[in-house]
């Protein structure tokens, strides 16, 4: 340790860094912090502190639009922390989510005629929803542990269809197919997240307090995965991915941490599943589909795999690229608005092709996603004036 | 006994299809490693050509097909050049995800081919009638279908045990690096197993849109039971495909013949469920399917 002019702390409570040099670390916890360096610090503070703020600046459309980010960001960190993270790739997500926002439709709305209902406030639905996929995941992990790779990814796709028929047939839970039901009410303590109203003296619209409500619960699902995945069962999903017999005979339990894997991802879609019934209003079986299943996979792989702020990003790409392709689509010849028209293509086929070939192209071109591109940036700033 | 009859052939004509587009998947498989989830797409351009071919141009009906099978053969060479070409050492499921997204490009493409309307071959062998061997009843569609699956299986499994081009493909499946050195180009065994995998959707897309049966934007994810046969039958047997396309079209049917006893307890449309259902059921004994090869682990 010569030439180090702080003290070597063999606790590691204590972050010793050099002048200059603010990557040097002389133990392991400050190696292993979350926000290791002072610009992510910094980064970190400046980005919560804007989008603390842009919900009291924006129209409400676009406050619900990012609302609807930061729900299908926390489905895709699941996805990312079987997938991703312990390599178990799954086209299932789809059916997790689908559960949730029944689970939570049915213990937060009131019964119907034809509809059965329990009325439960919010800090009772909510964390249900995401307990029942849970167990779900858990009881069928332990069949998904036993095929790998492709057969597996099939598999999952499996739970897609049959989830899609449950949905359909269990009319007096889900409404049925082409009816569907009203998602639950977001009120927690007698206070309702999605109308105006009036806190310490200050007037709320509804949008804002369920967009503030979203973005804090992403916050905390987002920093627990990210402890999840650097913690000894983390690393143990890295394990597995990376060579799973390899793994296996330096004693790491096969079979629990599938199940552990399979079982928090589940955790996280039904959240996921939950609150996205309530942005939706009315959820409908048919809206759990596969589609459902690519779209979160894609959010995994151009966000980044294996990285959370990737899963957040890709999550802001897929669910803001569709309505930037129609906010601008009519300024590219021969699309059309609507969905008949005179053009060589419509709106939704562009936003589709765009999606489809995005894919593609990620995957080929940066197969890290954007949390690569970033690191590509990063990597330049770090090294500049040097190019290597 | 002879509604049975008339349930076990309609199943087994339905399953033919399902093998044919599991074929598909097989050939491409074994070659590269890759699971086309392109393929149901694939299909319905075949569909949209036969139609295209025989009703636009007014080819005779085999002809156009033939042509049609060329096309889509065509399609699936140059996805392949184009698209997952770049792929070759990536993991597998990497190039799996690029072909879901050539999956969501080419149904774009094929819809807007076909427009909003339900679009059929045409009935250029009487494909819609019904012939009746005492009280069993046999659609000409399907007495087609089952025929010329077995024909093309029969010619997939011929050229690739007989011929030099077959050899070399299955040299490539085997391991690519040693099939290099002995001077096969496997680039160009990959484009033809995709080209191969391109004329059997082509086929099976004829088959879809013809007999009473129409093509539409729908169709694609239909086609997308062949994924619980590849996988009940074994990703990487051939025989499997078939075996498991017929099983698979075979408890289809008799579910959907008696789903109205059924759906008191499952629920209606029992039907499209069954062939996962069955899947997961055999994964659980046999998690590589019935004919597909376990995978030799060692450290």
């Amino acid at each position: 340790m010569t030439g180090n002019r702080g003290s070597f702390s063999l606790t590691g409570r204590r972050a010793v860094t050099l002048r200059g040099r603010p990557e040097l670390y002389t133990d392991y916890a400050s190696d292993q912090a979350l926000l290791n360096t002072p610009a992510k610090r910094t980064f970190t503070l400046v980005l919560v502190a804007a989008l603390l703020v842009t919900p009291f600046l924006m129209e409400r459309d676009l406050t619900t639009l990012l609302t609807t980010v930061f729900i299908y960001a926390i489905g895709a960190i699941g996805l990312n922390l079987v997938s991703g993270y312990a390599g178990q790739v799954s086209l299932g997500h789809a059916f997790f989510v689908g559960l949730g926002a029944y689970t939570a439709a049915f213990l937060g709305s009131e019964a119907t005629s034809s509809l059965r209902g329990l009325g439960l406030e919010m800090w009772i639905w909510l964390p249900l929803a995401g307990l029942v996929p849970a167990v779900i995941g858990f009881l069928v992990a332990p069949i998904a542990a036993r095929v790998r790779g492709l057969y597996l990814a099939i598999l999952t796709l499996g739970l897609v269809f049959i989830g899609d028929h449950i949905f359909k047939e269990a009319r007096t839970f889900t409404g049925g197919p082409g009816v569907g039901r009203r998602a639950a009410a977001p009120i927690v303590g007698g206070l309702d997240l999605s109308r105006r109203q009036e806190i310490l003296g200050v007037t709320v619209e509804g949008a804002n307090l369920f967009y503030l409500f979203c973005f804090a619960l992403l916050v905390v699902m987002a920093i627990a995965a990210r402890n999840l995945a650097r913690s000894k069962s983390g690393r143990a999903f890295a394990a597995v991915r990376d060579r799973d017999i390899a793994a296996e005979v330096m004693g790491v339990p096969l079979t629990r941490t599938k199940v552990l894997a399979f079982t928090v991802s589940s955790f996280y879609a039904g959240i996921c599943g939950g609150l996205l019934a309530i942005t939706y209003g009315v959820i409908e079986p048919a809206a759990f589909n596969l589609l459902m299943s690519v779209d979160f996979l894609a959010m995994v792989l151009i966000g980044g795999v294996a990285t959370i702020s990737g899963s957040i990003a890709g999550a802001a790409f897929v669910v803001l690229l569709p309505r930037l392709v129609q906010t601008y689509a009519t300024y590219i010849p021969g699309v059309s608005r609507g969905s008949t028209g005179g053009g060589i293509l419509t709106v939704f086929q562009v936003q589709g092709l765009l999606f489809g070939v995005l894919i593609v192209a990620f995957i080929i071109l940066e197969p890290r996603g954007m949390y690569g591109l970033w690191l590509r940036v990063r990597n330049y700033w770090k090294a500049w004036p040097f190019s290597y | 006994m002879d509604d049975l009859l008339t349930i076990l052939i309609r199943g087994l004509a339905q399953g033919s299809v399902y093998a044919l587009l599991a074929a598909g998947f097989v050939v491409i498989y074994r070659a590269t490693d890759v699971v086309n989830f392109a393929q149901p797409a694939l299909m319905v351009l075949g569909a949209y050509f036969t139609a295209l071919f025989a009703r636009t141009y007014d080819l005779p009906f085999p002809l156009a097909v033939l042509a049609a099978i060329v096309v889509v053969a065509m399609v699936g060479a140059v996805t392949e050049r184009i698209a997952l070409r770049p792929m070759v050492g990536e993991p597998p499921f990497s190039a799996a995800m690029v072909t879901i997204g050539l999956f969501l490009v080419l149904t774009i493409i094929a819809n807007r081919l076909i427009g909003s309307n339900v679009l059929t071959v045409g009935d250029p062998w009487a494909l819609d009638t019904a012939v009746f061997a005492g009280n069993v009843r046999m659609r000409v569609a399907d007495g087609w279908r089952i025929a010329l699956t077995a024909v093309a299986f029969a010619g997939v499994g011929l050229f690739l045990v007989r011929s030099r081009v077959g050899l070399a493909m299955r040299a490539t499946s085997l391991d690519q690096e040693v099939a290099l050195a002995q001077g096969v180009n496997v680039g160009r065994m990959f484009g033809l197993s995709w080209a191969l995998a391109g004329g059997l959707a082509g086929l099976a897309g004829m088959m879809v849109g013809s007999g009473g049966m129409g093509v539409d934007n729908t169709t694609a994810f239909i086609a997308l039971k062949a994924l619980p046969v590849i996988i009940l039958g074994g990703l990487d047997s051939l025989k499997g495909a078939y075996i498991g396309g017929l099983v698979i079209g075979v408890a289809e049917a008799f579910t959907r013949a008696n789903s109205a006893t059924l759906s008191g307890y499952v629920g209606a449309n029992v039907d499209v469920v069954v062939p996962y259902v069955i899947m997961i059921l055999v994964l659980m004994v046999r998690p590589y399917g019935l004919f597909g090869t376990p995978e030799v682990q060692r450290v």
